[in-house]
């Protein structure tokens, strides 16, 4: 029996070998997952657009969320500061950036709360309503989830922060957050432009 | 060559494990987070839903034997083929393939775990309790309608039968609920393991060095992320269409049946080809151990499949025909469904390459990987005759269908598996299989397998419809579906020889030693069975056959690469 086994290693060992970082190349898989998730639901809402039985329609009742866009969008440089300054090893200008990341994002989850608000008690239209509630509803419910996982997730390391646990070392993992949360910026783009734009 | 480093060895002293006893090793049976220990659950909890859904297929065959047979009940029947897909696909296929990646693929690459360990025992066990839950329905899915009650809706569940009104009681949303854990689950290993095999490879493993069975688990995985979660997608659209009221597939609120057929098989058919691809990644790493030979045409299998991993994604509507999608849309999918099976042809003949004038070993491994090279063959075939639109108009939903995929199912991805384990059973284990009994197991297979499968087409091309529960007789389809149920028994005692020599051979088996086969790739580098570090010492490669490098340091590969 034996009971050892032989191992190959290289006489030299010239060239350094490096290899990307395992968070990132994870979050740009999650990201390709999600991507998919979302690019359904799109298809959704696009193939039912116009064949709603009943009314409202989208043109009767949806307003263009400027404000919450606006938020949203500018909240993805506030969370590149965040990352930029750890990396400089600035953990408070970075704990600040996170602060205004997350107020940010919930101002933008605030608008949808009250738009939602709107059509449900005064415009009538719940998911059960017509297709267009369905479709709308279920689309705009996905990305506000991911909005607020994401919020989640930047509290998580906004608390972190403030108890002085973040270092420069930590940089790469909150690029990966960053990623995540610039992608779910970038979703809200294709569903503003899906839904009050060519939708409306 | 430049990078032609002659290669060194050094000697692993780690002490073999020695088979734990008693109670705690459940608790870190459950709690663990090595590669080696998930994969093995994977493929344990696989090899239980295997045979529960082999017993479904027996009901089904034993239903079907003879004419107005009364065997079962047509509910149980419904129940029976529903079940059978839906555990053979998710509960099976997947997690056995994705268990053999997760103990492989660390080992190939010469790293100590996957990426993300926490991650990989997450996903494992949400597709544990997906089949759990399925399975759950048989004793709670109440309901309205009396006791429990398993999905009987078909593994594609097509709109609106599984609308509330169609489908009552609970039945299924355990059936929607368990797919959707499954495949959260599946895309979770996935990403595990794309990130492994791009951020964990040891010194000196190139993507161009990678054995091609890690670089196929890599384009599979890939197809998970696009494949699979339109899946989670259209099961997220049942969920809310059951649970609260909305209308994406309710045909009377104006929603749409076709749009749930889409989304089913804009997943269905690249999930066939996530199933594959591992099976053509085992056998491309036993054809060449057992013909002496270096694989033929490394870059061209690498090639052929990031191809089928893209033409994949745009074939699904071939499972459509009969729907009516008009001209451009029927031509459309023909010419994708047709142009797939180039990339596949290109890898058959590469195989075919490696083992011509290679000095062929036919132990048990290479028996069932050149049976799966056969069949699968055969099962490429019919599959271009259903390609063609009009073929597919006569033939839809038959028994044809149903032989064609399954001598896909079987003949290739499950030959290729029976292959897999004969040829990692020792590492896994510390033991070889058992030889005779291995054979056995492979005569009786091949045997009954074809006297089903081969048998199955006529009855479809007789019009044999799929999912009906008896027929008249007088049709001419009893002598081949009597036949069928004989191949069906045959193959169910070659799988009790198997699940045999798998118990047997544990506690029997020769010992293996770390290399048994003569092997090249760095899994046979290490002890058998692996300590949970992997490698003692961390490797360094050179070529694509560390191993042959360090046997025959006169006439390394590196030299050639």
């Amino acid at each position: 029996m034996q009971t050892s086994s032989t191992i190959p290693v290289s006489a030299d060992s010239g060239e350094p070998w490096v290899l990307p970082h395992r968070g990132i190349v994870g979050m740009w898989c999650l990201i390709a997952a999600e991507s998919a998730i979302f690019l359904i639901f799109v298809v959704a809402y696009i193939f039912y657009l116009g064949k709603n039985l009943s009314g409202p329609l989208p043109s009767q009742v949806l307003e263009l969320p400027i404000v919450g866009t606006i938020c949203l969008l500018s909240s993805s440089f506030t969370v590149h500061a965040a990352v930029t300054a750890l990396r400089k090893g600035n953990v408070r200008r970075c704990t600040l950036a996170l602060a205004l990341t997350i107020l940010l994002g919930a101002a933008f989850l605030l608008t949808t709360a009250k738009e939602w608000h709107y059509l449900i008690y005064e415009a009538g239209l719940t998911i059960q309503t017509n297709l267009f509630g369905t479709t709308y509803y279920s689309l705009v419910g996905l990305h506000a989830t991911h909005v607020v996982v994401g919020l989640l997730l930047l509290i998580a390391a906004f608390l972190f922060s403030l108890s002085g646990r973040v270092t420069e070392a930590h940089a790469d993992r909150l690029e990966v957050l960053s990623l995540y949360w610039h992608f779910v910026d970038a979703i809200w783009v294709v569903v503003f432009l899906v839904v009050y734009v060519i939708g409306r | 060559m430049a990078n032609a480093t002659t290669t060194l060895e050094a000697i692993d002293l780690t002490t073999p494990v020695t088979r734990p006893p008693g109670p705690g090793v459940v608790y870190e049976w459950l709690t663990t987070v090595d590669h080696k220990k998930i994969g093995l659950m994977y493929i344990v909890y696989a090899l239980l839903f295997l045979v529960v859904g082999g017993v479904q297929a027996l009901i089904m065959r034993i239903q079907l034997a003879v004419p107005n047979n009364h065997f079962v009940s047509p509910q149980v029947f419904n129940q029976s083929f529903t079940m059978h897909g839906t555990t053979m696909i998710f509960f099976v296929a997947v997690p056995v393939l994705f268990g053999f990646g997760n103990y492989l693929i660390p080992l190939m690459i010469g790293a100590r775990d996957m990426a993300f360990p926490r991650l990989n025992a997450f996903s494992f066990w949400l597709s544990a309790f997906g089949g759990f839950l399925l399975y759950l329905s048989y004793f709670a899915a109440s309901g309205l309608y009396g006791a429990g009650s398993a999905p009987d809706v078909g593994w594609f569940a097509y709109a609106p039968l599984t609308a509330k009104v169609f489908s009552p009681g609970h039945s299924t949303d355990y059936w929607t609920l368990a797919v959707l854990m499954s495949g959260i689950g599946t895309t979770g290993t996935a990403i595990n393991i794309v990130a492994t095999t791009i951020c964990m490879r040891c010194k000196g493993m190139t993507l161009t060095r990678m054995p091609l069975l890690v670089w196929l688990y890599l384009v599979t995985s890939c197809m998970v992320f696009v494949a699979v979660s339109p899946l989670t997608a259209a099961q997220i659209m049942l969920c809310l269409d059951r649970y609260i009221g909305s209308h994406f597939f309710d045909t009377q609120a104006g929603g749409s049946a076709v749009l749930w057929m889409h989304f089913f098989w804009i997943f269905g058919h690249p999930e066939v080809y996530i199933l594959i691809l591992p099976s053509f990644a085992f056998i491309n790493e036993i054809v060449p151990v057992f013909s002496r030979k270096a694989i033929f045409g490394y870059p061209a299998m690498v090639a052929a499949s990031v191809g089928i991993g893209f033409i994949s994604l745009s074939v699904w509507a071939h499972h459509m025909f009969t729907v009516g999608m008009g001209p451009a849309g029927n031509t459309f999918f023909v010419f994708a469904t047709m142009v797939i099976s180039v990339p596949t042809g290109i890898k058959m003949f590469n195989w075919l390459a490696t083992i011509w004038g290679g000095k062929v070993i036919y132990r048990v491994p290479m028996l069932f990987a050149v049976g799966f090279l056969f069949q699968f063959l055969i099962a490429g075939l019919t599959g271009i005759t259903l390609s063609v639109a009009p073929f597919d108009w006569q033939l839809s939903a038959s028994y044809f269908v149903v032989a064609h995929f399954h001598y896909v199912i079987v003949g290739g991805i499950l030959f290729a598996l029976f292959a897999a384990f004969y040829y990692w059973y020792p590492k896994m284990t510390g033991r070889m299989m058992n030889e005779r009994l291995g054979k056995w197991h492979f005569w009786l297979f091949v045997i009954g397998f074809h006297v089903t499968f081969d048998f199955m087409h006529i009855p479809g091309l007789l019009g044999m419809p799929r999912r009906v529960y008896t027929y008249e007789a007088g049709r001419g389809w009893e002598i081949w579906n009597l036949l069928v149920g004989i191949g069906a028994i045959i193959q169910g005692i070659a799988t009790l020889i198997f699940v045999y020599n798998l118990i047997h051979s544990y506690f029997r088996g020769k010992e293996a030693g770390p290399d048994p086969w003569d092997a090249w790739t760095l899994e046979w580098a290490t002890l058998s069975p692996p300590p949970s570090y992997n490698f003692a010492i961390e490797p360094t490669i050179t070529s694509r056959r560390p191993l042959w490098d360090l046997k025959h340091p006169e006439d390394p590969d590196s030299s050639y690469e």
